[in-house]
């Protein structure tokens, strides 16, 4: 039988560790790590140090598994987009089955983890979010629907839920809520940076809100979004799942979200030369409020914690 | 035109680079999985 053998000028280099890591989406992981651990603190119910750390490394490898599928899957469009050109796959640093099966390995680690040493719930969750993000949204809706972006919204919304689930092993009113405001709060993020990102999208063929709907009701469903989450920020407090200091500083953070909202959603662009500075100032905005918000919660209910038991 | 000798060095370091990564990752869980059967399992 003949023998192929390739010589090591015929081989591309291998993908090296770092582009494993990039494959991940860390920027992303941060964010969900943080939501997650939000989630697992605000519980009514303490659970060991070692297996709240083994709670969000699970949800943060998840979390990485899941990017990694959503890469394997849209190397093409990422090819055409400037931001997302320089990813592993499209700039030919690693191949695609690599990212799929690395997508897979840290997705099976991850629920099999959480499903052995903290509960089996938290592990289904955990799992169907996984499905949600690589298989709903990625494969079949993104491409689909300018309302992918709401759908998504619902992967993004998992973190805080999972940890919750992990600390108390059941779901309550509570963690459905934390879901709501981060689903809420999706549309506007994306939509702000799609705004101004919008030429990227187009040529990738995705069918984002801006291109189909058109900017001028992309504005108006960014202010009824943000409508819709400065009551529903409220809610833990008024059903006494937070104190005060949560309830006024969701009030104020919703507040000033709601007014950027507004000014992007009251304006148009001035042409081409138009910087987009609101729409800018509202995506940027947008990430600080929700580590401001998770912060108030995680402080409120610590502070709550401590004077129950003072 | 690059050497291929060259080519051959950058890929047996960035294969021991994975490797080592891959080790290190390993020898973590082994110590987590260790740690944990400590918290959970015993009395």
């Amino acid at each position: 039988m003949a023998q192929v053998s390739a010589t090591p000028q015929s081989l591309p280099l291998p993908a090296g560790w770092r582009d494993f890591y990039a494959l991940t989406k860390p920027g992303v992981i941060s964010l969900v790590v943080f939501t997650g651990l939000c989630g697992l603190i605000a519980a009514p119910v303490r659970i060991h140090p070692v297996l709240a750390f083994t709670a969000i490394l699970c949800i943060a490898l998840g979390a990485g598994g899941a990017a990694a599928l959503n890469q394997w899957w849209e190397a093409d469009l990422d090819a055409k987009m400037k931001r997302t050109k320089g990813r592993p796959i499209p700039d030919g640093r690693m191949e695609k089955i690599s990212a799929r099966d690395f997508g897979v390995g840290l997705s099976a680690a991850s629920v099999l983890i959480m499903g052995l040493m903290i509960n089996l719930l938290a592990a289904v969750i955990l799992l169907f979010s996984i499905i949600y993000y690589a298989v709903i949204y990625t494969i079949w809706l993104k491409p689909r629907t300018p309302q992918n972006i709401v759908i998504g919204g619902g992967a993004g919304a998992f973190p805080p839920l999972i940890g919750w689930v992990a600390a108390t092993g059941h779901i309550s009113l509570m963690p459905i809520v934390l879901f709501a405001i981060i689903f809420m709060w999706t549309p506007p993020h994306f939509w702000a940076l799609a705004l101004f990102v919008q030429t990227d999208y187009e040529k990738a063929g995705i069918p984002m809100m801006p291109n189909v709907a058109g900017e001028a009701s992309t504005r108006k469903q960014i202010m009824t979004y943000s409508v819709l989450l400065l009551p529903l920020s409220l809610v833990p407090w008024w059903i006494g799942g937070t104190g005060a200091i949560y309830g006024i500083s969701a009030a104020l953070l919703s507040g000033l979200f709601l007014a950027l909202s507004i000014r992007v959603g009251t304006r148009r662009r001035a042409g081409e030369s138009d910087t987009m500075k609101p729409e800018k100032q509202l995506f940027f905005y947008s990430i600080v409020y929700l580590f401001a918000l998770f912060t108030a919660l995680v402080a409120d209910r610590l502070i709550l914690a401590q004077g129950i038991a003072a | 035109m690059t050497d291929p000798l060259d080519t051959e060095s950058q890929r047996k370091q960035i294969i021991a680079k994975r490797n080592r990564a891959v080790a290190l990752s390993l020898g973590a869980l082994v110590v987590l999985f260790f740690v944990l059967t400590l918290v959970k399992f015993h009395p």
